[in-house]
């Protein structure tokens, strides 16, 4: 059994260990044990795809070509994950916030989903990627033929199509890996468990192979740290010649590369899990790229003097421990390469397919089947054979451009041309998560720019002259302008075509970015993704922007559960439908809901194909005035919106505080007026019965005597006269309180005013004694004379019959202060009750048992003259007993009439 | 977006978040510039020797990642809010904070 068939065994037993762990992994993820699957570790060492075969096994043969400038490679993408806190993290925020499924679909999400840029994006990235696939099978067959070689000596090299052969086989068993993996689900978000696990395993396996192989070539061959130093030092790696140019532009082609290669954008921020993994990849990520190129020098400067000139020094790596015939180290190196070249191509083929799936083939699906797509076909199985046919495609593409260039040098090249390739992308892509006014225009311009120069300047020339473009052309320039030669446009003669593509296309790229996007205005779509892009830490889930309302849910539940599934889009619906507090499976199509949907759907099939799906049964409005206002001053709306219901809440307070007040008053004049009613029929009442009572006994009794008859119609006539009473008192007091009455103004003294009153009370008895100042009464008055003597006549008959002393005693004191009359009236009497005081002007208001037969009435009726004179009527506290003030203006101003 | 957001002063934790933040974001720029030095040596005499220039680069390597994991370690998640405020500066038309 040779080294080469134990070799072929142990390949397919570490594929079929390959397959195991993958299919392991997605079963744990299946079955919920995810937390392992997912840690920090498991996404730092994913990350590691970002060493290829062509780092690998390159890296060597690099550092025995130029020296320490290997490491560039490596320092670029170091910085970038030190840096995280820069670019990745918005990277990765922006991806989950916005489930985005490939780097075409980040920057056609950011410029308004727009597909064209998705499209141009993918095509880019193909060119860019196809020979990098080919460059990995490339080296699993360079490697198979080494091993071949050293295996069986008499062969100095495998024959051409033996190499074509393996190509075939890697490429064919890479493609069903990857589908049986990698297509799994359709919704990118939803992480391909399997595959990941894989490309952690692999990233295990090539770190090991090479620091095995590294301790080797030190300990083994060189004989210890101090001798392999010694070894460098004499080789013709020595000197550290390197150019500034090469050395800072390679460092940041790198980190420009990490960022925006297809497949590092799969691994880095599609599969991430959580974005707290970045914290661990920032320092542990470096610490797996210095490991990798630790012993790179070292086993470039062993190889460089052990092994006989013109040996391929891309392959020391393996070369050294066979010609030393360590066949067991040997193979672990072959399985460290063939574990970098397969992890690339898997994971390159994902993306790849994403992309070309949801950019190309179904937006030319959707076209040509029309609305009808929505209605009938299944769009979940036409997504996920679309994307099955992608990988096929591109791996099939990658052995194509294996066979044409027929694995010549310059393949090898081909790694930094793609790097210079897909850099394209990073104008577009950093200006977009950083800058609001970056424009689908701008974007479009830079990449088409961008992409032109690189394939003018470095792509296409790599194939070597008098393939694509002629010798002539090479020399002198298109049409003999020396100024547009490809390796030295404007005149920029003699620097590094790498250096030189990279600085024109980037320059010209950013410039007609910038351009573009300063003169173009951006369609509201875009603004609202921009502000959601640039702004992702402020708010990560704004307000979209459907205006639902034409469309039907239950379309767009059939449409859904096309893509997602029925399960899926069933249990998402009716999730809706509960929030909305409607039963059953369709919501309102709410903007809120057609938002949740598209991002559930971009998930599936990108932004701009879910975009254009829904807007199919939506009917193309897309983003309304408010939506845009929403984002642009949603600030200024709430304020002005508090500040309107504060406004509103104050006055609702005002209205309701009158409201209550008015309804109190009118409750209260309720009850006065059921109050005066009844005590006016309890007053027209009681003289009443009695006139009837005796009418009625004159009428049916005959035998009266005159005596009786007299007394009788006595009573009758009193009564009549008490009713005639109260009725003038009430036909008084409603005229005065209506204010309908006239004045009439005489002139007199008041001494003959209160003579007059004092008569008409009934004088001065034995029983009554008055005591006045007539003196003080000699005041002339001018006002209505009768009206006052009215309120006099009342109160002097107050205190004669009210009063319960003995002799009763009235004061009746004059005075004139300040052009006013003041009168008090204050008798000797029991006084009264405090808490009656503020009653006893109120109508019908009477203290205890009435002795002589008063309706309540008189102090209300004094009350309201006095008013009409421009005077008052008070009681009087805190006298010897009870005491009323009479209090009127002099100079005779009357109240208004 | 909103001026009042940022507040002027800070509690001692979230000030050193901050700082610590500025340190992230100053740490790859440090790197770039540590990284180019090797650069400096050719202009003396007969150039500078790889293995020196190979030692400076792995140990500053080493330095970066026990750097970047001690202070990667302290920057715990959910703190965008400060690390956006702290940005202050409005970028584009909208402002955005980083």
């Amino acid at each position: 059994m040779t080294v080469l068939n134990i070799l072929v065994l142990v390949c397919l037993l570490y594929v079929v260990l390959l397959f195991g762990v993958a299919f392991g992994a997605d079963r744990a993820a299946r079955q919920g044990r995810v937390r392992w699957l997912r840690s920090p570790v498991v996404y730092t060492l994913s990350l590691s795809i970002y060493c290829t075969a062509w780092t690998f096994y390159g890296a060597v043969g690099f550092a025995a070509r130029s020296g320490l400038e290997f490491v560039t490679i490596y320092l670029g993408p170091t910085l970038v994950m030190i840096g995280w806190w820069w670019t990745v993290r918005r990277l990765v925020r922006v991806g989950r916030s916005q489930r985005i499924t490939s780097i075409a679909d980040l920057i056609s999400s950011r410029y308004g989903k727009s597909n064209l840029l998705a499209v141009l994006v993918t095509v880019l990235a193909v060119v860019g990627t196809t020979p990098y696939i080919a460059l990995q099978l490339q080296s699993v067959t360079l490697s198979f033929a080494a091993f071949a070689a050293f295996a069986e000596p008499g062969v100095p090299t495998a024959p051409l199509s033996d190499m074509q052969s393996t190509a075939l086989w890697v490429a064919a068993g890479l493609a069903v890996f990857t589908i049986l993996f990698g297509t799994r689900n359709l919704d990118a978000n939803e992480r391909h468990h399997g595959v990941v696990m894989a490309i952690a395993m692999e990233a295990v396996v090539k770190l090991c192979a090479l620091l095995a192989v590294g301790v080797f070539v030190v300990w083994g061959l060189a004989g210890g740290v101090g001798a392999t130093l010694d070894r460098i030092e004499t080789s013709e790696i020595a000197r550290f010649d390197v150019s500034a140019g090469r050395w800072v532009g390679l460092t940041m082609l790198s980190a420009m590369a990490f960022l925006c290669l297809p497949r590092m954008f799969q691994v880095m921020v599609v599969e991430n899990e959580d974005e707290d993994h970045l914290r661990t990849a920032a320092w542990a990520f470096p610490g797996y790229l210095m490991l990798m190129s630790l012993f790179v020098l070292p086993i470039a400067a062993v190889g460089l003097d052990v092994m006989p000139a013109g040996t391929n020094p891309d392959l020391f790596v393996l070369t050294l421990p066979l010609m030393d015939g360590r066949d067991g180290l040997a193979i672990l190196s072959f399985l460290g390469g063939f574990s970098s070249a397969t992890s690339m191509v898997i994971v390159a083929a994902i993306a790849l397919s994403t992309m070309v799936s949801n950019h190309v083939v179904m937006p030319i699906w959707l076209h040509y089947s029309g609305g009808a797509a929505m209605v009938s076909g299944d769009v979940r199985n036409v997504a996920l054979t679309a994307r099955r046919i992608s990988i096929v495609g591109v791996l099939f593409l990658g052995y194509v451009y294996f066979r044409i260039s027929g694995g010549g040098t310059a393949l090898a090249a081909m790694g930094l041309i793609a790097f210079v390739g897909v850099a394209q992308f990073l104008p577009a892509l950093m200006g977009g998560l950083f800058w609001r006014g970056a424009t689908r225009t701008g974007a479009l311009a830079g990449l088409c720019t961008g992409a032109a120069v690189w394939l003018y300047c470095l792509f296409l020339p790599s194939f070597g002259p008098a393939v694509f473009m002629s010798e002539t052309l090479h020399e002198a320039g298109p049409w003999g302008i020396g100024w547009l030669r490809p390796y030295a446009l404007f005149g920029a003669e003699g620097m590094d075509p790498v250096l030189h593509a990279l600085m024109w296309s980037l320059l010209l790229n950013v410039g007609s970015f910038l351009l573009g996007s300063l003169l173009s205005f951006p369609q509201p779509l875009e603004r609202l993704q921009g502000a959601q892009f640039v702004n992702v830490f402020d708010h990560s889930d704004t307000p979209g922007g459907w205006s639902g309302g034409m469309a039907q849910s239950e379309d767009l539940l059939i449409m859904a559960q096309r893509i997602m599934g029925a399960r899926e889009a069933q249990a998402l619906f009716s999730a809706a439908a509960g929030r909305q507090g409607v039963a059953g499976y369709l919501p309102e199509p709410s903007p809120d809901f057609l938002q949740e949907l598209e991002r559930a759907l971009a998930g599936s099939v990108g932004a701009a194909t879910a975009h254009a799906m829904i807007a199919q049964i939506v009917g193309g409005a897309a983003v309304s005035v408010r939506d845009l206002m929403a984002v642009a001053d949603e600030t200024a709306q709430i304020m002005e919106y508090s500040s309107q219901l504060e406004a509103k809440s104050q006055e609702l307070a005002r209205t309701a505080r009158q409201l209550r007040q008015a309804n109190e008053k009118l409750t209260q004049i309720s009850v006065q007026k059921d109050g005066f009613l009844s005590q006016i029929s309890h007053e027209l009442r009681t003289p009443m019965t009695s006139i009837r009572a005796f009418s009625e006994i004159l009428r049916d009794t005959d035998d009266l005597s005159a005596e009786d008859k007299h007394k009788y119609a006595a009573i009758i006539h009193d009564e009549t006269v008490r009713l005639t009473r109260l009725l003038d008192d009430l036909l008084d007091l409603s005229v005065l309180e209506n204010g309908q009455v006239d004045l009439n103004v005489q002139s007199g003294t008041l001494e003959a005013l209160i003579d007059r009153a004092v008569r008409a009370a009934g004088g001065e008895t034995e029983h009554f004694i008055i005591h006045r100042d007539r003196e003080a009464e000699r005041v002339d008055l001018s006002t209505d004379l009768d009206r006052l003597a009215q309120v006099f006549i009342n109160l002097v008959s107050n205190a004669r019959k009210y009063c319960d002393a003995d002799p009763a005693v009235l004061s009746i004191r004059t005075a004139v202060a300040e052009d006013q009359l003041v009168v008090d009236f204050v008798d000797n009497g029991g006084g009264i009750p405090t808490e009656m005081q503020a009653m006893i002007f109120e109508k019908f208001s009477r203290i205890g048992e009435t002795k002589a037969g008063g309706a309540g009435l008189g102090l209300a009726i004094c009350r309201e003259i006095m008013a009409r004179l421009g005077g008052y009527v008070s009681y009087l506290p805190g006298q010897t007993g009870p005491a009323f003030r009479v209090s009127l203006p002099l100079s005779g101003r009357m109240a208004a009439q | 977006m909103s001026p009042e957001r940022v507040s002027v002063f800070l509690a001692r934790r979230s000030y050193r978040r901050r700082r610590l933040a500025d340190a992230a974001r100053l740490l790859p720029l440090a790197g770039g510039v540590l990284f180019c030095v090797p650069l400096l040596w050719q202009g003396a005499g007969g150039g500078a020797r790889t293995v020196a220039a190979m030692i400076y680069v792995f140990v500053l390597w080493a330095v970066l990642v026990v750097v970047s994991g001690l202070v990667s370690r302290h920057l715990r998640g959910g703190e965008d809010e400060a690390g956006g405020a702290d940005g202050g500066g409005a970028k584009g038309d909208g402002g955005g904070m980083e």
